[in-house]
């Protein structure tokens, strides 16, 4: 399954979403690829089954086919575990 | 625990507390500012960083009181680093779930991959609540330092 982690520049904000996701998945035996990537590419990506970003940007994110799930606390991981497992268990 | 990649990343300069912030634009130029000042971008970058505030709003506020302000790869970055200003008053950011902002790390990077051991390090120091504790509240440079 593939999973992106979306910020506006693909540097910052998504690459640490995207450890911490890694760190998640692993925890709950999902077996996933997430790569960090900008909005542009997002908006382009189409073989994504799940979006992780956060609320702000989820609103610049509309009409996509995947499911996209938003991260407030980026390093809270029982948050992210929450969502995830809620999305894909 | 010890942050090597951090340690580099930071570059002299790079680290400033207690500073006086008036509007959430005014936060993120203090953050560039400290990358101006330690060699790692150009002015041009400071302003592509207020750039991203406009055009894709608060999302860089990652977590409560933490805000990673930056840009993307250009011309600009001289070399991929770090800097770290703490506000002597909090500023609202527009970030409903990690209002108001203590601190503001600022990153640039030369490309997408070069500096992900440097975003790993960042990732732990900023997971942990006694080096988040210590950031938040440092007196000085110093303290900041230490930590690394």
């Amino acid at each position: 399954m593939k999973i992106i982690a979306v910020c506006g520049m693909g540097i910052g904000t998504s690459v640490l979403l995207k450890m911490n996701a890694e760190k998640v998945l692993s925890q709950l035996g999902i077996d996933a690829t997430v790569e960090a990537t900008d909005m542009k590419t997002a908006r382009e990506s189409t073989d994504a089954e799940l979006i992780l970003t956060t609320p702000d940007l989820a609103q610049l994110l509309t009409g996509l086919k995947s499911e996209v799930i938003t991260i407030d606390h980026f390093f809270d991981l029982e948050e992210i575990a929450k969502k995830l497992s809620a999305s894909l268990l | 625990m010890s942050f090597p990649k951090l340690a580099e990343a930071f570059a002299e300069n790079s680290i400033r507390v207690l500073a006086a912030a008036l509007d959430r634009e005014h936060a993120i130029e203090l953050a560039g500012d400290l990358l101006v000042a330690s060699g790692r971008v150009t002015p041009e970058y400071v302003s592509a960083m207020v750039d991203v505030l406009e055009t894709h709003g608060p999302y860089f506020v990652i977590a409560p009181a933490m805000a990673l302000a930056h840009s993307k790869p250009s011309d600009s970055v001289i070399s991929t680093g770090l800097s770290l200003v703490t506000l002597a008053e909090p500023i609202v950011f527009g970030n409903e779930a990690n209002d108001p902002v203590k601190l503001v790390i600022g990153l640039c990077a030369t490309d997408h991959d070069a500096h992900i051991e440097i975003m790993a390090e960042l990732s732990r120091l900023l997971s942990d609540d006694i080096t988040v504790n210590i950031l938040l509240n440092a007196r000085d440079t110093e303290e900041i330092r230490s930590i690394f």
